[in-house]
């Protein structure tokens, strides 16, 4: 792995003791794609920000290749910024938006430097031909374009992006971010990114980072995030998933709705109350006899390759994903395999995610938006003797 | 209740026939056209006729003599625009990076003077830079020899500065104040020093409220009279006087006074024309 890059060491934001960044403590190595993700509010563009160097943390130490850089202004940071709105200079053209850090540099490059630049980063962006238009006659996804190659083409070691996709529509944000992968890896720089998206913050990450509330949650490649979330925030947050109340009877047994489950996790406390995760995905239908626990089917939607099913346990309601149909109102049995189980501690968040009592089709546009407390009732006997 | 409705939209018809925006605009059509169109018909017929009522350029050849009232008009206007830009400008700025509450307050007291009478503005410069005024007193208490600032052009670019600053202050301020903050961020995060985001950002992006406030200042200084009038002491007649004089002084002759007023209407039209065309590009000249 490459080596540190930035380093935030216990950050603190406020505004008029507002805290907005609770001492914080971020890692960012050279070279790496890294996500800052988590709800609306939650201090990702802060975080950003005190990077960039246009905010201080009011207390707490910002380092750059081991250098403390708190104090140093923007201007001398060898990082630059793509903008949540573009931020493009109205009052320039495409060139001159692309060419305005390069005319900036000292000892001063030549005209000739600085048009070799600009188009070629035109090309890497697919603006070619675009050089002399006024920005403010560009779409939304050209003048993303725009906003990009202005801030790669005085070549930084980093580039800080605040949800730069988010007003694209969605094939056009598909395709921007297989591109800024493909240009991140060709630059061969340290991307921080910054998204509500945890899609996006999957697809395209080495890291991701997850925040809720001016803290991090935790850190980690997409995949162990995935898999492992560290409480029951993380894990309504990426992905669809269904929490509910158990107990860890030892190493690899977990008791949930008075059954035991076989699990990989260990490392509790014997008889500790746990939130345990199981993705939809990972719930196997099979006939009735042969089921774990039995329930019946309330509600069915269609999502191209598979199907949403909500299954009701004796009032506590799971979201299944599966190929296979079966009909609403019609009593299914569910197998769960050891490694689809995961064992999380209690946190403050238990009880609050991954209930689909409330299930309508539009959930999953909802559950990355707010934060839907709800009370962890109607949890227990949801078991079939 | 269909009858009612009925007599109900016949009277909404009519009320929108005789309220329609057409008929609204009367009032003020007919305004412009007794005091402002044809007053410059008059000007131009005035201008273009003799005292027999014959065609002739004749006023405008008289005119000659009066090259150094010309000359003299535009330098003191031009000078004098030339210092509520040094002065409007930067405190335009200022104004425009202070919070909310400071701003309103500041665009109160810079108003606060128009809201006075003209005259008596003018007046009160006279009483602070005559001979034995208060500024000529202060310098005294100070051990400074008094200065004869009073009816000199000095004193009539002070007069145009001091009532025609806030026309370029505010045009700027209100320019710069809308500039968005994440511009001046993206300058300075593309290695901009403070230096180079003002002239590469801030500068450009304000050129509209200072193109608007150079001709709302530029236009009243050049044909000011009441100004050189009372504080320059009419010594040195500017272009305001001298029409004045061919409609109310001893000198009486109107013909030469439209002839005059129609090539200062001119120019002045010529030189918004090109302030005009300087700031195209720009997202339209700010108006107050
Ligand atoms: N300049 C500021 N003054 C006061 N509060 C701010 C300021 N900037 C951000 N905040 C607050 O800090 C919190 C985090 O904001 P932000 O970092 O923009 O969140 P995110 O980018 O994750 O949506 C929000 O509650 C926001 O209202
Ligand atoms: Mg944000």
């Amino acid at each position: 792995m490459s080596k540190e890059l930035i380093r935030l060491q216990r950050c603190t934001m406020a505004f008029d003791g507002d805290v907005v960044l609770n001492n914080i403590d971020l890692e960012i190595r050279d070279k790496e794609f890294l996500t800052l993700l988590g709800p609306s509010g939650c201090g990702k563009t802060t975080t950003l920000r005190i990077i960039g160097g246009f905010t201080a943390p009011t207390s707490g130490d910002v380092f750059f290749d081991g250098a403390r850089i708190n104090d140093l202004p923007p201007h001398k940071r060898n990082v630059n910024t793509v903008f949540q709105k573009y931020a493009l200079f109205t009052h320039l053209d495409v060139f001159e938006n692309i060419a305005f850090g390069l005319r900036q540099m000292r000892p001063k490059l030549t005209r000739d430097e600085i048009s070799r630049r600009v188009f070629e980063m035109l090309e890497i962006v697919s603006l070619r031909g675009f050089e002399k238009r006024d920005v403010s006659r560009l779409s939304g996804g050209q003048q993303q374009r725009v906003a990009i190659a202005r801030a790669l083409v005085p070549r930084p070691r980093v580039l800080l992006l605040d949800e730069p996709l988010g007003a694209l529509d969605l094939r056009l944000r598909k395709d921007m971010q297989n591109e800024l992968k493909r240009i991140q890896q060709a630059m061969d720089i340290t991307f921080i990114y910054v998204t509500h998206d945890q899609e996006e913050a999957l697809a395209m990450s080495d890291s991701v980072v997850v925040m809720d509330g001016g803290e991090i949650l935790q850190i980690g490649k997409p995949e162990d995030i995935y898999n492992e979330p560290k409480n029951a925030f993380v894990a309504d947050f990426i992905g669809e998933s269904n929490i509910v109340d158990g107990v860890m009877i030892c190493d690899g047994t977990v008791e949930i709705f008075g059954r035991r489950f076989e699990c990989l996790d260990k490392g509790f406390a014997r008889d500790e109350p746990v939130d345990v995760v199981i993705r939809p995905e990972d719930i196997d239908i099979v006939p009735l006899g042969d089921g774990m626990l039995t329930g019946t089917v309330t509600n069915i939607t269609f999502k191209g390759v598979h199907y949403d099913i909500i299954v009701d346990f004796k009032g506590f309601k799971w979201l299944i994903q599966t190929t296979d149909i079966s009909p609403v109102g019609g009593r299914i049995g569910i197998r769960i395999d050891p490694d689809g189980i995961h064992v999380m501690s209690k946190s403050k968040y238990s009880g609050m995610f991954g209930d689909y009592s409330s299930y309508s089709a539009e959930y999953d546009e909802i559950s990355d938006a707010t934060v839907e407390a709800e009370p962890g009732d109607a949890r227990e006997e949801g078991y079939e003797e | 209740m269909r009858n009612n409705g009925a007599v109900h939209g016949a009277f909404r018809s009519a009320a929108m026939r005789f309220f329609s925006p057409r008929a609204l605009a009367a009032p003020y059509v007919v305004w412009m056209a007794a005091f402002v169109v044809a007053p410059i018909v008059f000007v131009v017929i005035y201008a273009f006729t003799a005292g027999d009522g014959a065609f002739t350029v004749g006023n405008f050849a008289e005119m000659g003599r009066f090259v150094g009232v010309f000359a003299r008009s535009f330098w003191l206007a031009l000078i004098s625009t030339a210092v509520c830009l040094a002065l409007g400008y930067p405190a335009a700025y200022i104004l425009a990076r202070e919070s909310g509450r400071v701003q309103r307050a500041a665009v109160v007291l810079i108003m606060l003077p128009m809201w006075m009478n003209f005259l008596l503005r003018t007046y009160a410069w006279m009483s602070i830079l005559e001979r034995n005024g208060l500024l000529n007193r202060l310098l005294g208490a100070l051990g400074i020899a008094p200065l004869d600032i009073i009816y000199t052009p000095a004193a009539v670019v002070i007069g145009m500065v001091y009532n025609f600053l806030p026309f370029m202050v505010l045009p700027i301020y209100s320019v710069i104040a809308k500039i968005d903050r994440s511009l001046i961020e993206a300058a300075a995060d593309l290695g901009a020093a403070p230096r180079a985001v003002f002239t590469r950002v801030i500068a450009p992006l304000s050129l509209p409220g200072v193109l608007s406030g150079v001709t709302m200042v530029f236009v009243p200084a050049v044909s000011t009279f009441v100004i050189s009038k009372l504080l320059g002491g009419g010594k040195e007649i500017l272009l305001g006087d001298l029409i004045e004089m061919q409609f109310r002084g001893a000198a009486y002759n109107p013909r030469l006074g439209s002839a005059i007023s129609l090539v200062m209407m001119v120019i002045v039209i010529v030189f918004m024309y090109f302030m005009n065309r300087f700031g195209e590009g720009e997202e339209g000249v700010a108006i107050l």
